[in-house]
């Protein structure tokens, strides 16, 4: 449904997106994440047709973002990260100017509209003025906006940016319910919401395209070095240099007087419990630590040990 | 052109949603009141088709004003809220929606001649003027009010707030009345060219003694369309800048 061959985009001497190619099934949701400034609003924007690529092409539902750009825009929906609303008009009028702008038939203008609401759960509030809307509910009606003419691809620019915990939940459901039914590509800089929402990542640094899976995918591609915890009943001062020399152990930090964490490259537990018996010290915790979300996220695109 | 109707519809609630197109209108018209009560009635005594033509030439100047408090914000307010995003990424062209812009604001600004009709009728109570005078007085500041309206909204393409677009706008358009007056400085050919593309002055007069001539009526038509270009051009290149 979205394919993306090797676009660049350069904003003066700045090269924003660097020859990046990926591909999208119909009915996916993907995520992109990344830091600020990584390139992802400019990715969706191109995707958009809000910005031409420098080099490379880009095609949704079979056309060209480039060359066939107003047909591109029959079968995209855009949310950007400041919603586009019309703060003088009401929700329902606000829905009806864009689904008719959208080339939505008067025949199915109201069943659209009605559907968009639904959606969006607001129902209720349909007749309130936007600008008197609160962040969440404005966010909704971004949402809306880019959902009321039912097109194949939604574009979701930071869909959850600046929501409440509460707010989140919703969004995070509501986006969940288009799968399937919309083949949806979001960023986001937070990796614990793309991942509950996103069947894919990719995960964008500086513009290139630094890793590519499912959260599994992403675990076992940065989880080459991982941490291990070790806690005995006694000083452990007196076997940390014998520690040190195991194979497999990259570096030794000193927690308390009787606990270590071990970074290393292999499974090294068996030997560890080993080490500790023969020196007649009782083994209390050896646990290999599962690293979190963002400590992964930051070896992928930094590259470092976070 | 559905499209260019569905922007307009929705300009059109927006002038009286947010009360510009009140503001403007009743401004406007109470201006056009006392300038005619005071100016153009007068004191001394007047043939009536001296206060007619004295009418459209204050009701010129107003509609100007008018013009480009109308057209400023058509695009640099959507700038401004970021809503322009929202028609950058839908089936419509750049054309389409400053045509649709300008129709809406041409709406308005003929609702408000409309509404100052009561002025030139007050004349036939106790005078007697022609209906083709008053046809062509309109006609005039009509033409006018398009071309002012064509400028601000260029202006509005290129200016990243209303109030620089307004700024602009009143800049071009004081630019284009005052070419007559260097005209009168100049050496042919400028002489005549600056003659010739000045908005106001000699352009506009045959219209409040009730004359249309076609040149005139083809100059004022060519600078609304010629400015309306533009602002397609700013408006593409804009997206092609993002």
């Amino acid at each position: 449904m979205i394919k993306v061959r090797s676009i660049t985009k350069i904003y003066g001497e700045k090269k924003a997106v660097s020859d990046l190619s990926f591909s999208i099934n119909e009915g996916e949701i993907v995520g992109l994440l990344g830091l600020n400034g990584a390139g992802k609003s400019t990715i969706l924007k191109i995707l958009g047709t809000l910005l031409p690529a420098t080099e490379g092409e880009a095609f949704i539902a079979g056309f060209s973002v480039l060359r066939h750009a107003e047909e591109v825009r029959k079968h995209i929906g855009y949310l950007p990260d400041t919603p586009p609303l019309y703060d003088e008009m009401t929700i329902r009028s606000y829905l009806e100017f864009v689904a008719k702008l959208k080339g939505v038939p008067r025949s199915q203008l109201k069943t659209s509209i009605e559907q968009a609401l639904d959606q969006t759960n607001l129902l209720d509030v349909q007749q309130q003025k936007l600008s008197e809307l609160s962040h969440g509910f404005r966010q909704r009606s971004n949402i809306a906006q880019a959902l009321v003419h039912q097109p194949k691809v939604l574009i979701l620019d930071e869909p959850i940016n600046g929501l409440d915990p509460v707010q989140i939940v919703e969004m995070r459901d509501l986006i969940l319910s288009l799968r399937k039914k919309h083949t949806v590509i979001l960023s986001s800089h937070i990796l614990s919401e793309i991942t509950r929402t996103c069947d894919r990542i990719l995960v964008i640094d500086q513009g290139c395209l630094v890793a590519e899976g499912t959260e599994r995918d992403l675990r076992g591609k940065a989880e080459d070095e991982f941490d291990v915890r070790l806690e005995v009943d006694g000083d452990i001062r007196s076997i940390s240099d014998r520690l040190r020399q195991v194979d497999g152990v990259i570096s030794l930090n000193l927690v308390n007087t009787n606990s270590v964490t071990l970074i290393c490259s292999k499974e090294i537990r068996p030997t560890l419990a080993a080490v500790v018996h023969e020196h007649g010290l009782g083994l209390l915790t050896l646990e290999r630590r599962q690293a979190e979300l963002e400590t992964l996220f930051l070896k992928l695109v930094r590259g470092d040990r976070a | 052109m559905n499209k260019i109707f569905i922007i307009t519809m929705r300009e059109l609630r927006s002038y009286f949603s947010t009360w510009l197109g009140y503001i403007v209108i009743a401004s406007a018209l109470l201006l056009n009141g006392v300038l005619f009560n005071t100016f153009a009635m007068g004191d001394a005594p007047k043939f009536s088709s001296d206060v007619l033509r004295d009418f459209f030439y204050f009701t010129s100047g107003i509609g100007m004003v008018a013009s480009l408090l109308l057209a400023m914000r058509l695009i640099a307010e959507e700038k401004q809220t970021k809503s322009l995003v929202l028609l950058f990424t839908s089936p419509i062209s750049e054309r389409q929606i400053i045509w649709g812009k300008f129709v809406a604001a041409l709406v308005i600004f003929s609702l408000l001649n409309l509404f100052s009709l009561y002025l030139p009728a007050l004349i036939f109570l106790e005078g007697k003027v022609s209906w083709g005078h008053v046809f062509a007085g309109y006609a005039g500041v009509s033409l006018l009010g398009s071309a002012v309206l064509a400028i601000a909204l260029y202006a509005s393409a290129l200016a990243p707030t209303q109030m620089l677009a307004g700024l602009a706008a009143a800049g071009m358009t004081v630019l284009m009345l005052v070419l007559w007056l260097l005209s009168n400085k100049a050496d042919s050919p400028f002489k005549e060219l600056l003659s010739y593309t000045s908005i106001h002055s000699e352009r506009f007069r045959p219209f409040t003694l009730g004359i249309i001539h076609l040149r005139d009526l083809v100059f004022y038509l060519s600078v609304a369309i010629f400015f309306l270009e533009c602002a397609v051009r700013a408006l593409e290149q804009r997206r092609a800048r993002g």
